[in-house]
């Protein structure tokens, strides 16, 4: 069983953001980049295939700050193989580009499962699990959280609102957006990523062209404008307690 | 190419789902920029009184065994079809786990530009133009839907559903049975949703808890001042991933809307995915040390403050109130 699990870095939200001169993107010079918590949740369920089966998982993402970290991490937490892409990623780029140019690396490794986070939160043109299933030409199935596998397939258990939730029958190879890892993800501690540091290359890989056809130009960006706000209650710890008291008495629960 | 807005109608077991409303409610917004008319797509087998309510010009609808459950596969073979021989101005899908799974592998099989996370959709000087929301509801993105077709997924909370909505139902064009092969996902079963001890839809109060309370030792906190309100403690979703909380307990696109005399939020920022399901609150309250957190544009009451300064005082507080 091969899994390759493609991450990226986004935003840390929180953290103030500000738009750039430009007003069409966000100002990333001061911008924290964390791995998208998403994709956190499919490195660890990647993890946990390959403690029950004996998997062997590649983790790889795009060279812009912060990326080393994370694969590095990744290791400690049990990948065994760590590839780094390198292009024009700084100025940002979109799902379209980053699934058409990992498409054919992916491809390359042959794997049997590619699990991506089932999101980001700054997907502005699609996300990337079924993008990168449609290149691919494999079949997608998202908001996983848990799946077992069996005779060439994979049974995953995809949410519906409400707690609902489907057991589909997927053909390998394919590709599972995870919403969510059965367990949360595992911590590690530094020492350890110290020690994987010394031990485990990474590797590289060069993207030559980066293709964002697909998805939308962004005019402008903004922060939403806010019509209505909350009444803010000020104070001391002392004075908000009092404030609060009348506040459920008001809604009629106190 | 024509100048019709197709919105593929989600549905899940004999049900439509209100984000098919918003999507028509937007499609009428848009449909008065191209001329063109507003479509339902609906895919299934054997359906039924499903598109009674539909606020649409008519409703294509697309019967195959294969449509009887969704399965992604089976929507893009179907889809990629019609599209093709309508060449619709715009195809829409709900930003949900359904139409996720659908649109951006559409987008790449037919190559065809995607806008996600469209929170509304307006029409300026004859462009097509959308406001997509990204950054947990902190950034708004804006630009022009890309001509001559592109696909859209949205959200909820920008447009009322009710505008989506029509006493008058539309005709009902029943399209030819599409060949649909190469079909590699199958639903094997539905797992009904645990039944807990406590139905947070049903409860008039709830303190719903966040990333904010760290780890699952603070949930007593929460708890304690819950059961001083006689209500129960809810969550955001990272609470539940973590597993400090039963999924029963969780509030949000993958858990339960509820309505509450009063919901109080403590130390979640509001992202989306969980207020669209407290708006049919009476009163949200929200306290957070994050003065820009998102849920505040849409409590009634807020506190830029510590939750773990202020609960114990707070639940003591109300006990007072309670004995007196």
């Amino acid at each position: 069983m091969n899994i390759i699990v493609p991450v990226k870095l986004v935003p840390d939200l929180v953290e103030e953001l500000t738009i750039d001169a430009s007003g069409t993107a966000l100002d990333t010079a001061w911008l924290r980049m964390i791995i998208n918590e998403f994709d956190d949740h499919a490195i660890e369920q990647a993890i946990l295939i390959k403690e029950r089966t004996g998997a062997h998982v590649t983790v790889l993402s795009t060279n812009v700050e912060g990326v080393d970290d994370l694969l590095f991490t990744a290791a400690a937490k049990g990948a065994d193989r760590l590839i780094k892409l390198n292009g024009d990623f700084e100025g940002g780029v979109n799902n379209h580009a980053l699934a058409r140019a990992i498409t054919d690396i992916v491809k390359g490794l042959q794997p049997d499962l590619v699990l991506t986070g089932v999101q980001a939160h700054n997907d502005l043109d699609g996300q990337i699990g079924p993008l990168l299933a449609g290149y691919l030409e494999m079949p997608y199935v998202g908001c996983v959280s848990g799946f077992t596998m069996n005779n060439g397939q994979v049974i995953a258990r995809k949410e519906y609102p409400g707690g609902l939730l489907a057991e589909m029958a997927v053909r390998l190879p394919a590709v599972l957006g995870i919403q969510a890892a059965e367990q949360p993800p595992r911590y590690v501690a530094i020492s350890k990523i110290r020690q994987i540091m010394k031990s485990t290359i990474i590797e590289e890989q060069a993207i030559a062209t980066l293709d964002s056809e697909g998805g939308p130009t962004i005019g402008r960006m903004f922060k939403p404008e806010v019509s209505e706000y909350a009444i803010m209650i000020e104070g001391d710890i002392n004075e908000i307690c009092t404030k609060l008291i009348e506040v459920f008495k008001e809604a009629g629960v106190l | 190419m024509s100048q019709d807005i197709y919105i593929v109608i989600e549905h899940l077991r004999g049900q439509v789902a209100e984000i098919s409303y918003v999507m028509l409610a937007a499609g009428h917004e848009l449909a008065k920029g191209t001329g063109g008319k507003v479509v339902a797509v609906l895919l299934g087998h054997n359906l039924s009184g499903l598109s009674s309510n539909l606020a649409a010009s008519h409703v294509l609808y697309l019967d195959h065994p294969a449509l009887v459950d969704f399965t992604s596969d089976a929507y893009h073979n179907a889809l990629t079809i019609l599209i093709n021989e309508n060449n619709p101005r715009i195809v829409m899908f709900g930003h949900t786990s359904i139409g996720m799974d659908v649109a951006s592998g559409l987008s790449a099989r037919m190559g065809l530009p995607l806008v996600s996370q469209c929170r509304e959709v307006h029409v300026d000087g004859g462009t097509l133009k959308f406001v997509s929301q990204a950054c947990g509801g902190k950034i708004m993105a804006e630009g022009e839907l890309p001509a001559p077709m592109s696909l859209v997924t949205m959200v909820p909370g920008g447009l009322k559903p009710e505008l989506g909505q029509s006493e008058q139902p539309p005709e009902v064009i029943r399209m030819p049975v599409v060949e649909l092969e190469g079909i590699r996902i199958t639903l094997k079963d539905y797992i009904e949703p645990e039944i807990g001890d406590v139905d947070i839809a049903k409860e008039s109060v709830l303190v719903s808890i966040g990333r904010g309370i760290q780890n699952k030792d603070n949930i007593e906190l929460a708890q304690d001042l819950a059961t001083a309100l006689g209500g129960v403690v809810s969550s955001s979703r990272p609470v539940v991933d973590q597993g400090w909380l039963p999924s029963t307990r969780l509030v949000g696109k993958s858990g339960k809307s509820v309505k509450p005399k009063i919901y109080l939020a403590l130390g979640i920022s509001g992202a989306p995915e969980h207020t669209e399901a407290i708006t049919g609150s009476n009163m949200i309250v929200a306290i957070n040390t994050d003065p820009v957190a998102p849920i505040f544009s849409l409590a009634k009451y807020g506190a830029v403050v510590d939750m773990f300064d202020l609960l114990p005082m707070l639940t003591e507080q109300v006990r007072k109130v309670k004995e007196s």
